[in-house]
């Protein structure tokens, strides 16, 4: 650890790029998946509707995507804060 | 080679396997037994996650839970894969820099309380124990369809097979088995789809076939099975759901997965805080893998289903009981398909006799209520046979629920044993016990487990995955948010995070039992297991986030009330927060 104010830093970081993951994680899931299906019934995939794909598909390659995008975005800045692994 | 024989070699093959794998890696130390050496790749440990997690419950009972009710159970697709992302981004690189053994021991230290510790074990306990029976249950269909010995014999076998490779393996041997049975379950759920897939709708690929044309009538496939099920009193299979009951069981699914003890401890095994973020990740590809395929699986087998019993359409008149098929003779010898001719005209009609407004019809064409009652369970486990497929594929399909089953059960069983050896036995009852003597508590404590886990599966309180859902609400409840609030605030102190657990864990316990039964034993629930009777409309499945947030509410304000944490555990927070020194933290 560097110092005290370049941690707080990096830790205010880390908790800014979690809570936009998680916004798109709870939007994608609850939102397009299960509480916005209804509004967004109108656009068609397959058969059915696009909220029922994202409740069955969408979100789980979502979800792979939102954790590699994760570990990819902590590595730069572990690095940048000189808090990585050597 | 008759069928009996073929599912008799490739279930032993793959048992030689596993016991091939425990044999080459024996763990000779605590660090082996525990964290396997914390020296698995990511990509690896990945792998061996997902097969720790996908349990008999993903295997065998998830795609008959789709398949049976459509879009409103795609709870259990979003639920068990978003909890992922939470455990990624919350818990698992921080656990990791931790550096410990254990989830209770981070309790114990981060909350500088051997009591805080000793919740913590007895909630695990309670989580692992719940959700093993599950796994032996499911294990003991498997043995008792596709080997034809009976349940209990199958679920000893079953114990023995998971005794040689975890007490003698620990983390060690359970890693590299889980490996090899991720493999073989992948393959075994994934071929039968994609030559299903292919027969419906001419696409290889499952995931795509469920949003493709089905070729026999150029509808769309989903839309041609609304069609079907409506025509037989059932909801249509896209319909909506209720919104609560899906977001709080979605909800509780998410943070149960991110709360369970088995799944948290995988990540203990990599050597980086950088893997641990990796690892989640790819342990979400694999999972994906199954978990894409089997809404694909569940639709396409409830067609297919519907298609055995009415081959001229819903319109006309079912198959005869006499000319069914032969999958169907089979599975009715397990009892988990039922046939009672009713209406007595030897036929097999097959619809949603709790419809009011199909009651009318039904009366029309001489039906006198629903005669064919199929097993959610049967649906993965019969689909080779229902699509007509080689013999060895439904070998295949016999070696991948147990695979799952084993694999999570070795699992749960290890979180038990490393809690009784190294957070009871080590550090509460007896600190001076040497290197060699803990690894004999350890396995000593996993034999134990195990015998107690194959007792319970021999009188399972319910079928495989209700169980299973119960864990989460638990879990969820219970470890989840004392966790969390470890790693993202220090101002938590050991009396409000003790208070929080119990107040989650007993209010989530009370909610269950008042609906399910006294320790789910049935008669002696005090209210009847139907939503006019649950609080605020919330099923006791679903209960979970609502005993997480009075974890967190009572955590928060206790501790608000109480004295700030000393600096040495303010300073461990500081530390684990920050990758850098992780692999200096391994020691004990």
């Amino acid at each position: 650890m560097a110092d005290k104010s370049s941690s707080n830093a990096y830790w205010t970081a880390n908790v800014r790029v979690i809570c936009i993951c998680l916004a798109i994680w709870a939007v994608v899931s609850y939102g397009f998946g299960i509480l916005l299906r209804p509004a967004l019934s109108g656009i068609k995939v397959g058969g059915t509707d696009i909220g029922f794909w994202f409740a069955q598909q969408g979100s789980i390659v979502i979800f792979i995507a939102l954790i590699f995008y994760y570990a990819i975005y902590m590595n730069k800045i572990d690095r940048e804060f000189g808090v990585d692994e050597q | 080679m008759d069928q009996y024989t073929l599912n008799l070699l490739i279930v032993g093959a793959s048992f030689a396997i596993y016991i091939g794998i425990a044999i080459w890696s024996r763990a000779g130390s605590t660090a082996e037994f525990y964290a396997a050496n914390r020296g698995v790749h990511p990509v690896m440990n990945g792998m061996a996650t997902a097969a720790d997690w996908m349990s008999a419950a993903s295997f065998i009972s998830m795609a008959g839970l789709i398949a049976g009710v459509g879009y409103a159970n795609s709870t259990y697709l979003m639920g068990w894969t978003g909890g992922y992302v939470l455990l990624a981004l919350l818990l698992a690189p921080y656990l990791r820099k931790f550096g410990k053994y254990t989830v209770p021991q981070f309790i114990g230290d981060r909350f500088y309380s051997q009591s805080a510790r000793l919740v913590a074990v007895i909630c695990l306990i309670i989580i692992s124990v719940t959700y093993v029976i599950g796994q032996m249950t499911g294990a003991g269909v498997a043995f008792s369809r596709f080997l034809e010995v009976e349940s209990s014999t199958g679920l000893w076998i079953a114990a023995a097979v998971v005794f040689v490779y975890a007490v003698l393996g620990g983390m060690k041997g359970i890693t590299y088995t889980q490996v090899a049975q991720y493999v073989v379950l992948i393959i075994a759920y994934t071929i039968p789809a994609i030559f299903i897939s292919i027969q419906l709708t001419g696409n290889p690929v499952p995931p795509l076939g469920l949003f493709s044309t089905h070729m026999e009538s150029s509808l769309p496939l989903l839309q041609k099975l609304d069609q079907v099920v409506t025509d037989l009193g059932f909801t249509a299979y896209t319909a909506q759901g209720s919104m609560l009951n899906m977001t709080l069981f979605t909800l509780s699914l998410m943070i149960g997965t991110a709360g369970l003890p088995h799944v948290i401890i995988r990540f203990f095994t990599v050597p980086k805080v950088a893997d641990a973020r990796w690892s989640a990740g790819w342990a979400l590809v694999f999972i994906a893998l199954l978990y894409l395929t089997a809404p694909a699986v569940g639709a396409m087998a409830r067609l297919n289903i519907i298609n055995t019993i009415f081959p001229n359409g819903a319109s006309e008149q079912a198959v005869l009981y006499d000319e069914r098929p032969d999958w169907m003779r089979t599975w009715e010898v397990t009892g988990l398909l039922k046939f009672q001719d009713k209406n007595g005209d030897g036929r097999m009609q097959y619809y949603n006799d709790k419809s009011e407004g199909f009651k009318a019809q039904a009366t029309e064409r001489g039906w006198a209520g629903n005669e064919l009652e199929i097993n959610n369970d049967i649906l993965v486990l019969a689909n080779p046979e229902i699509a007509q497929l080689p013999g060895w594929v439904i070998g295949l399909i016999a070696a991948g629920g147990l695979a799952a089953a084993l694999s999570t059960a070795a699992g749960l069983l290890l979180a038990i044993s490393s809690a009784i050896s190294h957070d009871l036995i080590k550090d509460w009852m007896k600190p001076d016990i040497s290197e060699k003597g803990e690894l004999m508590a350890a396995r000593v404590a996993m034999a134990g487990a195990i015998v107690v886990a194959t007792l319970l599966g021999l009188n399972p309180p319910g079928f495989a995955a209700q169980t299973v859902a119960l864990a989460f609400g638990l879990a969820a409840a219970s470890i989840f948010p004392v966790l969390m609030m470890g790693i993202f605030s220090k101002r938590i102190n050991s009396v409000g995070a003790t208070v929080g657990m119990l107040v989650g864990l007993i209010v989530t316990c009370l909610y269950l039992f008042t609906y399910l039964g006294w320790f789910f034993i049935k008669g002696t629930n005090m209210l009847a297991d139907v939503p006019a009777n649950y609080l605020f409309g919330i099923p006791p499945t679903a209960f979970g986030p609502i005993g997480a947030l009075l974890n967190f509410a009572t955590a928060y304000i206790v501790s608000m009330m109480s004295q700030s944490p000393p600096q040495h555990v303010q300073d461990l927070v500081e530390s684990i927060r920050v990758p850098r020194g992780a692999g200096a933290a391994t020691g004990h």
